[in-house]
């Protein structure tokens, strides 16, 4: 129809997917020869085919997160072909489509792998972790109402945008998927620096990078060893300053800080 | 837990330590590789026996080494600890995966690096360090005073082809595992400004590759050329 | 039933002032022995389970995505308006309100406009001082930009992530009050029933969509906050997963369904590529601050360029028909979206689209580019257009963009009276699954500011009122209302699961929302919808016959999941037939083609149609029974829209 290509040929390919019936099954990797994807289709909406194929002849359909299908809600995952969001540097899965393969490829999608990132079903994992850091210190404590007005404290152009930059996190989960120690570093920093950066988080600085990292260590992510995996694989571009800057705010709120 | 131990103990606090105590240890290799520049001077090893004494008997040098020896202790304690954290967070693994699309193999393979450089710290200690410090070496005889004379030990050591060859796989991986630590040491410190961190990282890299070609040249020297 | 939407008294200005006061409230003492359930966690639903929490209530929310972060209120890309006249061009509370009464084609509650527009000045306030990155001036004060036909400066943005930027802030005050305890979060947890003892909201059943387990939660009060409907229409641009069953099988137990047939179709969207296609992406209405849209003049150059003959570059310029421009001079690209919409379809119904479709318009970049250069509008937007190449493997730097109009957004939804309760005492509705406050349109870059406004600023007014009336005591949940309600659950589970038959949930729901685009979408007429309402029916009762759902219900189970939510619009797509069938008049997003003036505009009909449809069921395959909330205009002047 009016896609960019109307001559692009349907595709055959053999997918393997991770599937595995609930969180304390064990899994295994299972081959499905899948015909006639077009390259204007999405990845999510090629597992939609396969999903569509399964039904019909009675067999459960493989489980994956997804929602928006516009790379914000952060919802959908899978490791694609080795990768976090496929081969597409930028892109989350539900962005990538089927015209970076070819016709013939085998594609493997796992789910992400983390120890805190326990398999719900298939494809489908935890990030609860992820709420929890949030929680632990990912906020200004303002209560609705009784704020000042907005333009009461003017905020420089060029740290208004850096902090956009660390704000943009659609917490996916990928820079886990893709360290060598599924550290959460990238996400747990984004916030911490989105919030150090601007005025209305400096109050609570302190706390909030000590208590953010004592959670992260808690729901058993690994160390950050700064191979910058996280970040070349990250959808939005989030930059490995951040971890630096979460190191720094670390240090002097240790420092610094009168919490014992 | 009081909040220094809570610091430290913490993955960030640890990799702190990892950070201080391997800059500290880029620091020794320096102080090292001018000391073993006396080798090249052609005295028949005079110099370097003076030196290795002093710094067997200055009582300065002799508590440095006590510092030294807690660098490396904490450096390889928590690179233990932390590489068993690591691997902890991933149970299971991936069938198919690719971390050369977004990373450099020394940064994944420090652990594997730093175990062949302890290793080779080992036998290094073992050969030249035991018999210095606690005796087994041919004693020589400056300016009427009795040294040991570890510089023909040496140039014994550096005749044996294989022994050659693991000092020269070692300076290798001791500048892949600096090539990587030495930068990301200053990340692990937070000190990132877009105006300094591009010389830091150019200056690790030329570091690294200048230091382990200093060491890599006294075995391959002695074998070639003495 | 009378509809008692209890406007305060006394002049628009003081209306909301007046009931602040005039508001029972509840003691800080006894707040923490009050419960209230939150379901969704958007916008509306995150600033209100907030706010209560940090009142004191006791807040249990639920969510049926695996973190409240990911709502679809995250997806909002363009702005949020508020009145704050930061660039003293002329705004003013009473021109925001204004103007959304006037967007929304007279079919909004002047009182609870005005309301809105009030609070719109609050919620920036609170967004920024919660961190919310909003784009700044050099000054460091912030930017404004011109938004969606209107025409003073009054829409705040970060980017073109605006949605997103509030949500996570939404996302962390609620994050905060999860940390102290107040509220309770359930994520992956989806609603399935609203459970009334003794006519009043007191809990609802949910399935744990994990472990397929049903459980009964009890309150004091609860608040809908779930979002639109406009996954009936199967292809949209809300996400997969947004769900109208909660709001239905409130319906269902008594609430009505206000305005149903009010859909917003989002003029600028990339088109349909193909069948297999499961959603539509949404370009954010900024664009057209700056992008020109035109078609072909003639057909013939239009099927040339349909055919491959020519490109569009090929197209000279005496050639294009900017027909926005042409006929709304005065707004030109920047009419509002239901005009947008109409046109683009206009234009492609006389055989001018493009695209191999046909179903597609120009958006053209190449003057703006021109004149300020491509980095500036690259830094525009830059990530919109890096979106849309990703989709369509076409780059809008040098091709103008395709687009086509889309379903974006439900105006209709939940009836409520003016503090958000519905006629059920103690069900609240806020955000998009409420009706309140866009009339027969929205207006852009008001979503967010209505979601906001409710959860920030009026619930945690208003429930306080009914909450201070109501007595301490908890209804526990195996009362027999809630045994009753799980049951009912429990069963429509078995019967989807046990009919096993030939066609997948998907297929069903692909056919009703081919209905429904096709009669009831951007046009409708008497006889297309009559024929849409007995297509429905039969699609329905196959869909009972013949539906194969696999698996079970103890298990993290997507068919099940998606059947249920299919079900539930197979009836909701019948009640916006009727809704669109009994509206015999065009206005906003609803438009009769049988109504219309001579130049295709919509024609009102302010004396017979100057209400509120509010619909109570009575069954399914009943005819629902209609109430009319009339619409009392004070203070605006109902005029014909115009944009020329």
């Amino acid at each position: 129809m009016a896609g960019s290509n109307p001559n692009a040929k349907p595709m055959d390919l053999t997918l393997k997917v991770w599937r595995q019936k609930d969180k304390n099954a064990t899994g295994q990797m299972v081959t499905y020869p899948i015909k006639g994807i077009s390259p204007d289709m999405s990845f999510l909406e090629m597992l939609d085919v396969l999903n569509e194929d399964l039904l019909r002849k009675g067999e459960d359909p493989v489980a994956f997160d997804h929602d928006c299908r516009e790379g914000i809600c952060g919802m959908c995952s899978l490791f694609i072909n080795g990768r976090p969001h496929g081969p597409e540097r930028g892109t989350t899965t539900c962005q990538l489509h089927m015209r970076h393969f070819k016709d013939g490829d085998t594609i493997t999608i796992e789910p992400w792998r983390a120890a805190a990132f326990p398999v719900h079903k298939d494809l489908v994992v935890d990030r609860s972790a992820f709420d929890r850091i949030q929680q632990a210190g990912g906020y200004v404590s303002v209560n609705t109402g009784g704020v000042p007005d907005a333009n009461a404290i003017p905020i420089p152009k060029s740290i208004a945008d850096k902090a956009f930059d660390a704000a943009t996190c659609i917490g996916c989960g990928a820079c886990v998927a893709a360290c060598k120690n599924a550290s959460a570093m990238l996400f747990v920093s984004a916030k911490v620096s989105q919030l150090a950066m601007l005025p209305q988080g400096k109050t609570e600085r302190k706390t909030r990078v000590e208590n953010m990292v004592a959670q992260m260590d808690i729901e058993g992510f690994g160390a950050c060893t700064n191979t910058g995996a996280c970040a070349a694989e990250c959808p939005v571009g989030i930059s490995l300053e951040n971890i630096n800057m979460l190191r720094s705010e670390f240090i002097y709120a240790k420092a610094t800080s009168e919490n014992m | 837990m009081n909040w220094f131990t809570k610091t430290f103990s913490s993955t960030v606090g640890r990799k702190i330590i990892m950070s201080i105590t391997g800059l500290f240890l880029c620091s020794f290799l320096v102080v090292h590789l001018i000391g073993n520049l006396q080798l090249f001077k052609n005295d028949g090893g005079e110099a370097f026996n003076v030196y290795s004494h002093f710094m067997g008997t200055n009582p300065i040098i002799r508590t440095m080494e006590i510092v030294l020896l807690l660098g490396f202790v904490f450096h390889i304690y928590d690179a233990l600890v932390l590489t068993r954290r690591n691997k902890a967070a991933r149970p299971v693994g991936y069938v198919n995966n690719h971390p050369e699309e977004n990373s450099t193999w020394s940064s994944r393979n420090m652990g594997l690096l730093g175990t062949v450089i302890l290793v080779f710290l080992i036998i290094h200690l073992w050969n030249f360090f035991v018999p210095a410090r606690f005796g087994g070496l041919e004693p020589i005889v400056v300016e009427n005073v009795e040294y040991d004379n570890l510089y023909i030990k040496v140039v014994q050591s550096f005749q044996i082809w294989w022994y050659v060859l693991i000092y020269v796989i070692a300076m290798v991986a001791l500048a892949y595992h600096l090539i990587h630590g030495f930068q990301s040491a200053f990340q692990t410190l937070g000190l990132d400004h877009k105006k300094y961190t591009p010389f830091i990282q150019k200056f690790g890299v030329a570091f690294s590759i200048i230091v382990c070609l200093g060491f890599a040249i006294i075995p391959l020297y002695f074998f070639f050329l003495v | 039933m009378i509809l008692d939407s209890k406007l305060p008294e006394g002049p628009l200005a003081e209306k909301w002032d007046k009931h602040k006061f005039d508001v029972k409230l509840v003691n800080p003492a006894n707040k923490r022995k009050y419960d209230i359930i939150v379901v969704g966690t958007g916008l509306a639903g995150a600033s209100a389970a907030a706010s209560f929490g940090e009142l004191g209530y006791n807040v249990k929310a639920f969510c049926f995505q695996d973190s409240p972060r990911r709502a679809h209120s995250i997806a909002a890309q363009g702005g949020i308006n508020a009145a704050k006249n930061y660039q003293n061009d002329g705004d003013s509370v009473f021109r925001l309100f204004y103007d959304t009464i006037k967007g929304g084609d007279y079919r909004a509650r002047e009182a609870n406009v005005y309301r809105l527009a009030q609070v719109s000045v609050n919620i920036i306030d609170q967004c920024v001082a919660q961190g919310v990155p909003f784009a700044r001036e050099y000054g460091g004060l912030l930017a404004n930009r011109s938004f969606g036909g209107a025409q003073v400066s009054r829409t705040f943005y970060a980017r073109g992530q605006t949605g997103q930027q509030l949500l996570l802030g939404a996302y962390s005050a609620l994050n905060r009050q999860i940390a102290y305890g107040k509220v309770k979060m359930y994520p992956r947890t989806e609603m399935l029933d609203l459970v009334l003892v003794d006519g009043k909201a007191r809990g609802i059943v949910v399935r744990n969509l994990i472990t397929g387990k049903i459980e009964s939660h009890s309150a004091h009060a609860v608040v809908l906050a779930t979002g639109g409907y406009g996954n009936v229409f199967y292809l949209s641009t809300n996400a997969m997963g947004s769900n109208a069953t909660a709001a239905w099988r409130a319906h269902k137990k008594g609430a009505l369904f206000a305005n149903p047939c009010f859909t917003q179709i989002h003029p600028t969207c990339i088109p349909v590529s193909g069948d297999y296609q499961s959603k539509l992406t949404l370009m954010s209405e900024s664009l057209r601050n700056d992008g020109r849209v035109w078609v072909p003049k003639t057909v013939e150059i239009a099927e040339r360029l349909r055919r491959g003959e020519i490109t569009v570059n090929d197209i000279a310029e005496a050639d294009r028909d900017y027909y926005l421009e042409r006929k709304y001079p005065a707004f030109g690209n920047l009419v509002p979206r239901d005009v947008a919409s109409r046109n683009a379809k206009l234009v492609c119904d006389e055989g001018r689209g493009v695209g191999a479709s046909g179903l597609a318009v120009y958006l053209d970049f190449a003057d703006a580019i021109k004149r300020d250069g491509q980095a500036a509008i690259a830094a525009k937007y830059g990530n919109l257009f890096e979106m849309y190449a990703k989709i369509t493997d076409e780059n809008p730097y040098e091709r103008p963009m395709r687009i086509y109009p889309a379903v974006h957004y439900t105006m209709g939804g939940l009836w409520v009276d003016y503090n958000l309760m519905t006629n059920v005492p103690g069900l609240y509705a806020a955000g998009e699954a409420n009706f309140s406050d866009h009339g027969a349109n929205r207006l852009g870059a008001s979503a967010l500011m209505q979601g906001l406004a409710d959860g920030y600023f009026v619930l945690p007014y208003t429930i306080g009122d009914y909450l201070a009336k109501t007595p301490y005591d908890k209804v526990p949940v195996d009362h027999p209302a809630f045994k009753e309600a799980e049951q009912n659950v429990i069963s429509v589970n078995n019967k989807l699961l046990s009919i096993n038959g030939n066609r997948t949930v998907d297929d069903f729901h692909k056919a009703l929302g081919q209905i429904m685009w096709e009669y009831c979408g951007m046009a409708r007429n008497a006889e297309g919808l009559q024929f849409a309402k007995q297509e429905i029916r039969k699609l329905r009762d196959e869909f009972w016959r013949d539906v194969k759902v696999v698996g079970v219900n103890e298990e993290l189970n997507i068919t099940l999941e998606k059947a249920n939510r299919v079900a539930d619009f197979l009836e909701l797509g019948e009640l916006m037939v009727d809704d669109a069938l009994n509206r015999n008049e065009s206005c906003g997003g609803h438009f009769r083609e049988e109504y219309q003036t001579p130049e295709n505009e919509a024609l009102r009909d302010d004396e017979n149609y100057a209400y509120v449809a509010a619909w109570e069921f009575t069954g399914v395959g009943n005819e629902p029974r209609l109430h009319k909330e009339d619409l009392k205009f004070e203070n605006v002047k109902l005029t014909q829209r115009s944009y020329k």
